[in-house]
């Protein structure tokens, strides 16, 4: 039997239970200590592991990544917490041009074992510098794993991996969703880094989703439903490396795929995925691949323009019907 | 730098009565009255859920704003963080346009397109509230570079928060700034926190003007509950600036009496302390001050206060009734370019 428990709190008890494992693991970030964090992901960590493990920072991006590049590399294994990834761009040097490439550098002498996590993506009314989406920068960098999930249960599962393993990782979770309840299991787990999890099954159309587009996803999936067309959803949970075989293999039964991303169009994790199924599935083909991104612009605030930016149920099911030809 | 600690505390009121006339005293009143009224008002809006987003009130911090009506001319460029609605409307933005803005409404400063954080206006030389914090430092210092590229006398006015002091990009912004004599004005509006971050757990520096020492940049710390100090500092600054000397750093301590936004229960501080500042109160201050020093009439002040609440209500009014953007205007303003092809599959 399981616990029902919230992604924050399914979050703050894997950072919790790995710095109880190793004392090497420790946070820092901005408001992460006395205030409980931004989003209270890290409550009651300061009380636990005192404030030489529970840091709060200055409001210096750049420099704190620095600072946990530098520990990582020198044998420690920092969890660093960005408010949003929006103001992570401060420390994109760190990440891409330190955190990923020290073990190419230093030819495999010094490694970079550090996660980068914080809320990706859009979150209401919040106008363009506030409501951007990051896996497909991220994942461009060779060096780096990106994760990227809101279920409760994996994204206990995979930060506890992530924080185990040896690379640098960019984990990234949903701030409108901090509040997602889901089952975790009481005893100690880990979720494999680069596997993807199907969701739900079926035979006519594969969806592929991650972070909050899932929940877009599953209400497209269940409307579809109801109008006889059955829907296989996969959520990556993993963006680089991408689990390219589960995709493959679905479209090989569905042969017919649309990817739901809420990163823009140009060069995203759709525009790879597209890519993936054109070489390894042409042939299973059926429809070509279609997928439903934010608008190829910025989000302004006013609300019309959320709706008409952000992917939505009926945008999706617009396009399975589109590849389904019906 | 031989300023560098003149003023050291926030506590010392100016008491001189040498100088401001009756029109200055009126003008802070009005501006400070404005700011406050137009908080109160998108607060109530925001809990009706007429606003959304983020919504940071610049409630406490008033007297800022008084001091930048009267010492700065409309010719001077500024820009700023966020927390930003009371600086805008010194700079002459309207009650409704602000308010529309808020609203998400086509009427609004920026058509809707930039909500609580980012009005602008072109004309009236308001380069924006920017949301990354501290990237406007850099901005500011850029903008007074060109200012003295096509040699105007103008000032670029660059403001941040005591949070956004720590950002490198000061730093780099402060230095460059002073190798080129670049005409910017720099103002820390310490407000005692970010977020829920006291000034003193983010540095050894606790007096944050003090950083412009390590450039020998002239900098000083302002009472920033006080429109007299804020003005005089504000006039020393612009002189030497327009003098052709080069930036000034002033750091105006003041207060927010809100949250750090309308979601931030502000439990990181104490009753008492908000309670010390509110004595400070700049416009029950000021407004003491203008009846019991007889620099104007009640019959006076009443007739600002009826004005200004007629222009809230007005501007609610006006925000309320205001059409929504149409939604294809998200395609709009991404480029000059009017025919841009974007990616629509
Ligand atoms: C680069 C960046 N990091 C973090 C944030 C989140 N954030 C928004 S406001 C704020 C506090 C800033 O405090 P301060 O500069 O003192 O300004 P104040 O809010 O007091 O006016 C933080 C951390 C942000 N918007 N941008
Ligand atoms: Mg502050």
């Amino acid at each position: 039997m399981g616990r029902v428990i919230t992604l924050r709190q399914a979050l703050g008890e894997a950072m919790s239970e790995e710095m109880r494992r190793d004392p090497d693991v420790f946070l820092m970030g901005e408001e992460v200590a006395q205030y409980n964090g931004a989003y209270k992901v890290s409550k009651g960590m300061l009380d636990e592991f005192g404030p030489e493990r529970v840091i709060d920072t200055p409001i210096a991006e750049l420099g704190f990544a620095g600072i946990g590049v530098g520990a990582a590399m020198n044998g420690l294994r920092p969890i660093v917490e960005f408010m949003t990834w929006n103001f992570a761009i401060l420390a994109f040097d760190q990440i891409v041009n330190n955190a990923a490439k020290t073990l190419s550098q230093s030819a495999g002498q010094f490694n970079c074992p550090i996660v980068f996590r914080g809320p990706s993506g859009s979150a209401g009314q919040l106008a363009q510098q506030h409501s951007q989406t990051f896996e497909s920068w991220m994942a461009n960098t060779p060096g780096l794993k990106v994760i990227s999930i809101t279920d409760p249960k994996d994204a206990k599962g995979l930060l506890k991996s992530a924080i185990r393993d040896d690379d640098p990782i960019c984990f990234m979770e949903s701030e409108q969703l901090y509040g997602l309840k889901g089952e975790v299991p009481e005893e100690e787990y880990l979720t494999p880094i680069g596997k993807a999890a199907i969701r739900r099954e079926g035979t006519d159309v594969t969806l592929v989703s991650f972070n909050k587009m899932m929940e877009v996803t599953k209400a497209a999936a269940e409307e579809l439903a109801k109008d006889g067309i059955s829907a296989e959803v996969i959520d990556l949970r993993t963006i680089r490396p991408l689990d390219h075989e589960t995709i493959v293999n679905s479209v090989k039964k569905t042969n017919r795929l649309v990817v739901i991303d809420e990163c823009w169009p140009f060069a995203g994790v759709s525009a790879e995925i597209a890519y993936e199924i054109q070489k390894y599935a042409f042939d299973y083909l059926d429809a070509p691949v279609t997928r439903v991104n934010s608008a190829d612009t910025s989000l302004p605030y006013a609300a019309p323009f959320v709706d008409e930016y952000l992917p939505t149920p009926t945008k999706v099911i617009q396009a399975v019907k589109a590849v389904m030809y019906r | 730098m031989a300023v560098a600690t003149k003023k050291k505390t926030t506590t010392k009121r100016v008491t001189k009565k040498k100088g401001f006339t009756k029109e200055t005293y009126l003008q802070w009143y009005e501006i400070m009255l404005r700011v406050r009224r137009f908080e109160e008002r998108a607060l109530m809006a925001y809990s009706q859920q007429k606003i959304r987003g983020f919504c940071h009130v610049y409630i406490g911090q008033e007297a800022i704003t008084a001091g930048m009506v009267s010492a700065l001319t409309p010719e001077d460029k500024v820009v700023t963080a966020y927390r930003q609605h009371g600086i805008a409307l010194s700079r002459g933005l309207t009650s409704r346009a602000c308010m529309a803005e808020l609203y998400g409404k086509a009427t609004g400063c920026v058509e809707g397109k930039g909500g609580s954080m980012h009005f602008f206006s072109k004309e009236l030389n308001y380069f924006g509230g920017n949301g990354i914090v501290g990237a406007q430092i850099p901005i500011g210092t850029g903008i007074g570079f060109a200012e003295k590229y096509r040699g105007t006398k103008n000032i670029a006015v660059t403001m941040f928060g005591d949070g956004a002091a720590r950002q490198g990009a000061l730093y780099e912004s402060f230095n460059m700034a002073m190798a080129w004599n670049l005409p910017v004005l720099y103002i820390c509006e310490n407000n005692g926190y970010a977020m829920g971050t006291s000034v003193q757990r983010t540095s050894n520096v606790t007096e944050i003007h003090q950083v412009g020492d390590a450039f020998n940049m002239p900098n000083e710390a302002v009472d920033g509950m006080s429109p007299e100090s804020v003005h005089e500092a504000l006039q020393r600054a612009a002189d030497h600036i327009r003098a052709g000397k080069g930036p000034y750093f002033l750091e105006i301590k003041t207060y927010r009496y809100r949250g750090h936004s309308v979601s931030d229960p502000a439990k990181y501080r104490t009753k008492e302390e908000l309670e010390s500042y509110k004595q400070l109160d700049p416009l029950v201050v000021t407004e003491e001050k203008i009846i019991n020093d007889k620099i104007a009439t009640q019959d006076e002040i009443d007739a600002i206060k009826a004005k200004i609440k007629e222009e809230i209500e007005d501007a609610a009014e006006f925000a309320e009734n205001s059409p929504l953007p149409d939604p294809s205007e998200l395609y709009t303003h991404n480029y000059v370019q009017e025919d841009y092809p974007f990616i629509r599959d």
